[in-house]
């Protein structure tokens, strides 16, 4: 990592910390903030983070492994999470996921070469009354076709 | 937000203009507000159903300067919904209920612990806040409470989650908002007396809460006119499956799983599972069972099941999710889940003794008592009630073919 | 001194519920029901706590005396009345009337099947493992009479085993998830190098990022090890190549003991803690087939000297000659887990370390050019090795600058458990051997370098010498029997005052030269302070970058290990409190036993700088041989 790319990662932290406290009660909103910035939270950040909130790197890098929506190695642009809970899955997510799979070009677990999309399957996202549930970033689609997914994913950036 | 769906329920999906409890629980005693949530006999509707007038009481003796509320909107269970569709539309019910619980533990903070899942949601709620704010519904000296002495003061915050379905316990939820891995603590002590940062908190479910509202709006003797006797008032289920119509429904306790499945219009059913993935599956024999405390009670997930479904899939399904879910700190969870979902896939396999089994449902049994918290000590549910009531199908046919079943609408 | 809040989360805390000063207050104690007997305990007392009061045996693996309770393996599960669940017993205080039980068909099932579940996922075998006999786990299994896998056992490694570090090897198959390393490594001694990661079955201990052991700020202290139930964690054995260099005829191999080590190898051979076995150790070393045998506590008189006369310049130079440049207070450096920590997290007071190497290493220095050149062996032929009660010294002897006779200065570190494994395999049963001496040209040390063993030993040894130095006076005279109590014990920090007084006595012979008199000393108050445990350590640190009462402090010794080099990383397992103070017991008495008890007292210390180190202490040669430098580390995982 270039200098100036930590420098400006440090100062980010500091306004976080500033804002949320230097209190470790702060540390998922700050890992939060960073997660949904660089869509991961780097090892230099974590430490910086620790060195802000007083406690050690490794409790920062357990905090993130964790959490599902929290990682530390970069991820796609675009993460895509299937609900593979119980409702989901019986409303066709096997057929929706195969059909991804086929368009996007790679599997479930993977981020593609271009950095576009990673895909995972999450549990239950609270949408059982509308299963297949689909979550690309923090929007949610619901209902889904294979078709229609493809289509969302299709229009993504 | 705003537009309210046409929802049908007796006593949470009604009218309500929001402030009014507040208002009238601000006229009130804290002492007087207790007495009607315990005359209410409300019981936590997280599924635990500890009842709600104790836990305050025991929120309110413990000895603190600060003391906090915590609203529990992780809603993980597979199959549960309704907190979404009351934060959504009806926050007026939520928060007012945060404010009223505030007012009578004597916390100033209340944090909304919103699972990550929900983040769509934030931006809506926070501007809710804002808006309550003004209107003196939080913030300080709310509506003006006692001018001669101190006011009430109240605010609430939004915390949001990170994705992990155990921090729906009210001790890894703390854990969590403490900064930590979501890992349920050794009780006692309870948060009651040692919650978040070591102070005293309750910990309500979104629908406790909205719950409450109610009870102030209308007294607790109205509300015990709902339902039955030791399970009063209504219960809002998520039901979602093989039904024609699912969606949030509000009913009063006493239902019987029978006149549920008419309401959602669900057909050929074989089963159903009360209570997500931590609960138990029903089979036909059962659908007389009536969902209360006295018999069946539930955090209000029902999961439809029809002819063409194959049980084995369905438990797979559930056990996959508890090897995830399972936060891995306690021995009986952490590799006892892992050992049940062997299990299944032995019998997927055909490659069970029928003796391993039962050894499997034995452990069930200890991981149902020796867990640290409620995951693990419900996780076995559906393996023992899966495999007790569909034994036939799983265990004696030798179909267990990988299929799901199409329930007629798998998009094939 | 503020006491930092312990960062486990709050219920897991030592003491939940807080006791009342009294039992007999009213509502001090209270009367519980445990297996049909009626059992008085003080209020907040743990359900274990009372069970073990009162004999009744419960098994624990995650539970250990000296850590914060976890809860989690859940061996310990009780029955309580009334309760739909059973209760993990180290961490349910009683506060109010329960009948418990202890033994019943549903307590045995549950900790026989969580028994079960570990050993599903332990992978090795026992005859192959580190801790064969030793394992708490085999213990348990053995009780419980586990006679087969009811859950199948894992058929292939599922870790890499993480070997990068000098002095730890993590063994991530055998683990069982305790925690006790998160627990010693986060709140007992707050370095912060093993955590929990991930989540559900994923979940394993590992370091930041995974990285391996040796990249990360580890300060090789092996705490962990010794509270590790299984063979998890253990030390890098060196044990075969040892082996080889005695077996080798051309090589000439000696061994230095460190003073913890025959303080407590006797527990390896079923003695009780407290033994001390100092002659018959020598006799089994020399049977093993080392060459020599020689007593690290003639380094430690060593380091004494050095590093007192190197105080004494400091002072001289801050006091005299009004120097800003100097840095106060000195720490000591004999602790290598101290010497990395430091290193790691407080870098920029590296100038306030003494300069003078460990016993160790100096011995080290010594054995490759004084005792090479006397007894006419070329030191390439030369084989050392130090039985030492740390894992740390591994590190240590390999460190890069450790090379100033023109080798390496010590080949090998060995732990005391090693030792024993070295010791059991060549058939010699220690507690049965004849005692011996150590071996010449150094012969027996003094009783001042035997209590560095201890934690405040190495202030004592120095308080000794300098108060004969500065006041001429005996230590005697001053202290009863020599005994400096106030820096003994087990309390994290401790500071002691001295006051020097009005008379002061000459210059000794010996450091004439540096200090032309003591008249600069009188009314002078020597403050010093004693550390032990890393997260003592910190204290100690912060409360000097605060600017605090330790900030005034002259001389400040710090140890990694708690309770000090007794409680080492490399000595006995288990470790607990009452063993660490059985240990430091048998240290102290044989301290007393001795009739030379001061290090500049030593006979062979005076000799070597009449002989060898000829400029004196802290002279040239001496600085070339006996002293070192340090590396900036910083906290920053790269």
């Amino acid at each position: 990592m270039l200098v100036q790319e930590k420098n400006s990662l440090t100062e980010e932290i500091e306004k976080y910390v500033e804002e949320l406290g230097k209190d470790r009660s702060a540390l998922l909103e700050i890992l939060h903030l960073l997660q949904k910035k660089h869509r991961c939270i780097p090892d230099f950040a974590q430490q910086e983070v620790a060195r802000l909130l007083d406690i050690h790197p490794v409790e920062v890098f357990s905090v993130i492994t964790f959490y599902s929506f929290l990682n530390a190695e970069p991820k796609g642009r675009n993460i895509v999470r299937v609900c593979q809970t119980i409702s989901c899955d019986m409303k066709g997510k096997d057929n929706l996921c195969n059909a991804i799979e086929r368009e996007i070009g790679i599997k479930f677990g993977e981020t593609s070469k271009d950095n576009k999309f990673t895909l995972e399957y999450t549990n239950c996202l609270g949408l059982c009354d509308q299963g297949p549930a689909m979550a690309v970033n923090d929007r949610v689609y619901t209902s889904l076709t294979p078709e229609k997914a493809v289509e969302i994913l299709n229009g993504v950036k | 937000m705003q537009n309210r769906k046409n929802r049908k329920g007796a006593v949470l999906f009604t009218d309500y203009n929001r402030g009014r409890s507040i208002k009238k629980a601000l006229s009130m005693s804290r002492e007087e507000v207790l007495f009607e949530i315990k005359e209410s006999k409300l019981k936590g509707r997280g599924g635990a159903g500890f009842p709600t007038s104790t836990k305050w009481m025991l929120t309110a003796a413990a000895k603190s300067d600060v003391k906090y509320v915590i609203c529990n909107a992780d809603e993980g269970e597979p199959g549960t919904f309704k907190d979404r569709v009351l934060l959504s539309e009806y926050p007026d019910l939520v928060f007012d209920g945060m404010v009223i619980a505030g007012y009578v533990i004597g916390a100033k903070e209340g944090i909304v612990y919103l699972r990550g899942e929900y983040e769509y949601m934030l931006d809506s709620l926070n501007e809710y806040l804002e808006v309550i704010r003004k209107e003196n519904l939080l913030g300080k000296n709310i509506l003006g409470k006692d001018k001669s002495k101190e006011g009430f003061d109240f605010d609430i915050r939004i915390h949001l989650g990170n994705g992990a379905y155990v921090c729906g316990e009210e001790t890894a939820l703390i854990e969590s908002l403490e900064g930590h891995r979501g890992e349920a603590r050794n009780r006692p002590p309870f948060p009651v007396n040692s919650g978040f940062k070591g102070k005293p908190t309750t910990v309500n479910n979104v629908e406790t809460l909205a719950a409450v509202t109610k009870i102030i709006e209308n007294s607790g003797k109205w509300y015990q006119e709902h339902g039955t006797d030791k399970s009063t008032g209504s219960k809002l289920f998520s039901v979602s499956g093989d039904c024609e119509k699912p969606g949030v429904y509000e009913l009063p306790w006493g239902t019987k799983i029978s006149e549920l499945l008419k309401i959602v219009s669900a057909k050929n059913t074989k089963a159903v599972q009360v209570g997500g993935a931590s609960g138990i599956c029903l089979d036909k024999s059962q659908f007389n069972r009536t969902l209360g405390y006295e018999d069946m009670p539930t955090g209000g997930s029902i999961i439809v099941f029809n002819e063409s479904r194959n049980m084995l899939k369905v438990l797979k399904n559930f056990m996959e999710f508890f090897v995830e879910e399972s936060c891995g700190q306690c021995t009986p969870c952490r590799i006892g889940n892992v050992k049940l979902l062997e299990g299944v896939k032995m019998i997927e396999r055909n490659e069970f003794t029928f003796n391993y089994i039962n050894k499997l449902k034995e452990l069930g049994a200890t991981m149902q008592v020796a867990s640290k918290c409620g995951l693990g000590q419900s996780s076995p549910n559906s393996f023992i009630s899966i495999l007790e009531n569909f034994k036939d199908e799983i265990l004696n046919t030798g179909l267990n073919s990988t299929s799901f079943g199409n329930g007629g609408n798998n998009g094939k | 001194m503020e006491n930092k809040e312990n960062r486990a989360p709050i219920s897991q805390k030592p003491h939940m519920v807080e006791k009342p000063a009294h039992p007999e207050h009213i509502g001090g104690s209270i009367t519980v029901e445990i297996n049909e007997k009626k059992i008085t305990v003080p209020m907040g007392t743990t359900i274990l706590e009372a069970c073990r009061e009162n004999q009744i045996h419960i098994p624990t693996l995650c539970h250990h005396e000296d850590l914060c309770i976890a809860g989690v393996c859940r061996l310990c599960v009780v029955e309580v009345e009334g309760m739909r669940t059973l209760q993990a017993s180290c961490a349910y205080p009683i506060t109010s009337p329960m009948k418990i039980k202890t033994s019943t068909p549903m307590v045995r099932k549950a900790r026989r099947h969580i028994l079960d579940l570990m050993l599903s996922e332990h992978y090795g075998e026992c005859y192959s493992c580190v801790r064969n006999n030793n394992c708490e786990l085999q213990k348990l299994a053995n009780e419980y009479g586990v006679d087969s896998y009811t859950f199948g056992h894992v058929k292939e490694s599922q870790h890499q085993i993480d070997d990068s570090s000098y002095s730890v090897v993590r063994d991530m198959d055998k683990c069982i998830l305790c925690k006790r390393c998160v627990r010693t490594c986060i709140d007992l001694q707050e370095v912060g190098v093993l955590e929990a990661i991930n989540r559900g079955d994923k979940t394993t201990i590992s370091t930041f990022m995974e990285k391996p052991l040796a990249d990360v700020i580890c300060i090789n202290c092996g705490q962990c090890i010794n509270r590790c139930p299984t063979g998890a964690l253990h030390e890098k054995d060196d044990s075969d190549d040892i082996w080889n260099v005695i077996d080798d005829p051309t090589k000439h191999v000696v061994i230095q003991t460190a003073p913890s080590p025959r303080a407590a190898i006797g527990e390896e051979f079923g003695l009780p803690a407290g033994h001390s076995m100092t002659g018959q150790m020598n006799t089994a070393l020399k049977r093993i087939g080392f060459d020599a045998v020689f007593d690290t506590n003639f380094t430690a008189d060593l380091t004494i000297i050095e590093e007192g006369t190197e105080l004494i310049l400091r002072l001289y130079k801050a006091l005299v000659e009004k120097d800003n440049s100097v840095s106060l207070p000195q720490f000591t450096s004999c602790s290598p887990g101290w010497v990395k920590y430091i290193e790691h997290f407080y870098p920029e007071y590296l100038p306030n370390m003494s300069s003078a190497k460990s016993p160790q290493q100096m011995f080290g220095a010594l054995i490759k050019t004084f005792y090479a050149d006397k007894i006419g062996v070329d030191p390439k032929d030369v084989v050392s090795v130090a039985v030492m009660p740390c894992s740390a010294k591994k590190f240590e002897c390999n460190r890069p600058e450790m090379d100033d006779s023109g080798f390496k200065d010590v080949d090998y570190g060995l732990t005391t458990r090693e030792l024993a494994k070295m010791i059991k395999e060549a058939g010699i049963h220690l507690p049965e051997m004849p005692k011996s001496h150590f071996d010449s040209p150094f012969g027996d040390a003094s009783g001042a370098g035997l209590i560095f063993g201890a934690t405040g030993g190495v202030m004592e040894a120095a308080i000794r010498s300098v108060v004969e130095f500065v006041t001429g006076a005996k230590a005697e005279d001053i202290f009863e029997k020599a005994n400096v109590l106030p820096v003994r014990g087990f309390e994290g920090v401790k500071i002691v005052e001295l006051p020097i007084g009005d008379k002061v006595g000459p210059v000794p012979e010996l450091i004439k030269h540096l200090v032309p008199n003591w008249d600069w000393l009188k009314g002078a108050t020597l403050k010093v302070a004693v550390a032990h445990g890393t997260a003592n350590a910190k204290k100690v640190m912060e409360n000097i970058i605060a600017g605090g009462e330790l900030a005034s402090c002259h001389f400040i010794e710090f140890m990694a290990c708690p309770g000090g080099c007794i409680g080492g990383g490399g000595q006995p397992i288990p470790t607990t409190p009452e063993i660490r103070k059985k240990r430091a017991e048998a240290i102290y008495a044989e301290d007393e036993s001795l009739e030379l008890r001061k290090s500049h007292d030593n006979p062979f210390v005076v000799q070597i700088y009449k002989e060898f180190l000829t400029d004196g202490p802290c002279g040239h040669k001496s600085h070339e041989l006996l002293h070192t430098h340090y590396t900036k580390r910083g906290k920053y995982i790269a």
